[in-house]
C-alpha cells in the first residue's frame, strides 16, 4: 500500500517537475539543494502518512513479496478516490475554469480525475460549476438522480455554492437546496488550482469513508 | 429617403392612428394606437423598407394608466435609419396584437415579454414562457414584483424561493447622497457609511 502511494507521490513530483519544478528548484549552493531535497522527502512522508490513515499497512518487501495486507476499505477507497470521474455540469463562466483545469497547464488527470463524462451513469463526482437558475435547476437534480453510487458533488464557485451575486428571483441560492455538496470551492470564478485543491479535499474525505458498510449489514443480515 | 421623409409618409398614411412624434438625439419615436399597429408595421415593412425589427420590449409604468406600453425598434438595413413605435396597452385588457408574422424574430422576443411582463399577443403562433418555467405563477419584471421573488410550490415540476437580500448589496437607496450612501454593501446596512470607511474611493 505505502509503496503504491510512494510511487504515486513520486510520480506527481515528476509531474511537478515537468511542468515549474525548474523555476522553483534552487540553483545556488549544495547546502540549498540538501534543503530543497528534505523539504521534499516531508512533504512526501506526510502525504503518504494522511493517504494511509485507515490503512495499517505493515509492508515489508523482503518478507511478504508481492503480497500486501490492508483493510477492505483502504483499498477500496483508495482506488475510488483515485480514479473519480467527474459529471461537469457547467453552467455559466466557472465551466471555463473547469476546462482550463482538465487542460495541458493545469492538467486535472494528475489527480486522476481527467475522464470528463457526459453521461451522468458513467460519472462518480458532479463538479456544478455555475449559475444554477431554478429553470435548469431541476435538470441538475435529474442528472444527480441519474449518477449510481457511490457519488459525490462539488460546488465550484459563488454561485452553485450560494447563489453568489445573484440574489433574484430566478436563481436557486445554492446547489445544496437540492443535492448533497462535499466540497464547496471558493471564488468567482475559482482559479484551476483552487479546484485541484477542492479534488484533493474530497479525495482526502473518501479515504477517511466506511466504503463497505451497506455490504457488511446485508451479510450480517443474510446470516 | 431619410427618417423625415418615412416618417411624413407614414403619417399621411395612417393620419389618426399616430398621435405623437418625439425627436431624441436624432431618433424618432412614434406613439401609435394599438389597434393600427399591425397595419402600421407592415406599411413600414412593405412599402418603406423597414426590413429589420432590433428589438420588442415591454415597458411597466406602474401606478398609471395605461399601465403597460410596448416599443418596437425598427430599421432599415436599405436606407440605414431607425424608427421607434410605442403603443400603450392597459392593464385590463393586457393583450396586443402580434408582430410575428411580419418579422419571424419577433416569435421570441413577445414570448419574452409575455414570459416577464405577462402582456398577452393576439394571434402568436406559439406563446410559452421563455425564460421561466412553464406554470411559473408570477411574471417576474412586473413592478410591484419583488427582487428576491415569491415562495412558488409545485412539487414535480418546479419551486422557488425568496432570496435573501439582507438590505443590501446591489440595493439602491432613493437619496440624493453620493454613490457611497446610495448603494450601501452589505456590512453597512442600517447605518449611514461615513466618507472615511471608503478610503480607497476617490
Amino acid at each position: 500500500m505505502k509503496i503504491f502511494f510512494k510511487k504515486i507521490c513520486r510520480i506527481r513530483h515528476l509531474h511537478d517537475d515537468a511542468n515549474d519544478g525548474k523555476s522553483i528548484r534552487p540553483r545556488g549552493s549544495n547546502q540549498a539543494m540538501r534543503k530543497f531535497r528534505l523539504a521534499a522527502r516531508k512533504q512526501e512522508n506526510r502525504v503518504s502518512r494522511m493517504s494511509t490513515t485507515l490503512s495499517p499497512v505493515a509492508y515489508d518487501g523482503k518478507i511478504e513479496g508481492n503480497v500486501i495486507f490492508t483493510q477492505l476499505d483502504a483499498a477500496i477507497n483508495w482506488m475510488r478516490s483515485h480514479s473519480l470521474w467527474p459529471m461537469p455540469m457547467g453552467l455559466a463562466c466557472c465551466a471555463i475554469e473547469l476546462m482550463a483545469a482538465s487542460s495541458s497547464r493545469f492538467d486535472i488527470s494528475r489527480f486522476g480525475a481527467e475522464v470528463m463524462r457526459f453521461s451522468p451513469r458513467q460519472a462518480d463526482v458532479m463538479i456544478v460549476a455555475g449559475t444554477v437558475t431554478y429553470k435548469m435547476a431541476l435538470a441538475v437534480k435529474r442528472i444527480w438522480d441519474q449518477m449510481p453510487e457511490p457519488k459525490w458533488c462539488i460546488a465550484m464557485g459563488a454561485c452553485a455554492s450560494s447563489g453568489g451575486m445573484y440574489r433574484s428571483y430566478a436563481v436557486l441560492q445554492g446547489i445544496d437546496h437540492l443535492i448533497p455538496v462535499d466540497v464547496y470551492v471558493s471564488g468567482c470564478p475559482p482559479r484551476p488550482e483552487a479546484l485541484l485543491d477542492g479534488l484533493m479535499k474530497l479525495q482526502a474525505k473518501i479515504m477517511k469513508e466506511h466504503s463497505v458498510t451497506e455490504q457488511k449489514k446485508e451479510l450480517l443480515e443474510n446470516l | 429617403m431619410t427618417c423625415e421623409d418615412a416618417v411624413k409618409k407614414l403619417r399621411e398614411a395612417f393620419p389618426d392612428s399616430i398621435h405623437e412624434e418625439t425627436q431624441f438625439r436624432g431618433e424618432t419615436s412614434l406613439r401609435i394606437a394599438k389597434s393600427s399597429l399591425r397595419d402600421i408595421c407592415l406599411h413600414a415593412r412593405d412599402r418603406m423598407g423597414f426590413d429589420y425589427l432590433v428589438d420588442v420590449s415591454s415597458v411597466d409604468h406602474f401606478g398609471q394608466e395605461p399601465r403597460y406600453e410596448m416599443v418596437y425598434e425598427l430599421y432599415s438595413l436599405r436606407n440605414e435609419f431607425h424608427l421607434r413605435l410605442k403603443t400603450e396597452v392597459s392593464e385590463d385588457d393586457n393583450t396586443a396584437p402580434t408582430v410575428s408574422d411580419i418579422w419571424p424574430t419577433a416569435d421570441w422576443h413577445e414570448r419574452e415579454v409575455y414570459d416577464l411582463m405577462g402582456i398577452r399577443f393576439i394571434d402568436h403562433p406559439d406563446l410559452r414562457r421563455i425564460l421561466m418555467w412553464e406554470g411559473y405563477p408570477y411574471h417576474p419584471l412586473r413592478k410591484d414584483f419583488p427582487l428576491e421573488g415569491k415562495t412558488t410550490e409545485m412539487p414535480g415540476v418546479a419551486f422557488s424561493e425568496p432570496a435573501p437580500l439582507a438590505g443590501g448589496p446591489f440595493v439602491t437607496i432613493p437619496t440624493d447622497g453620493t454613490t457611497q450612501v446610495r448603494e450601501p454593501r452589505a456590512r453597512h446596512a442600517g447605518e449611514i457609511p461615513s466618507p472615511e470607511k471608503f478610503l480607497a474611493e476617490p
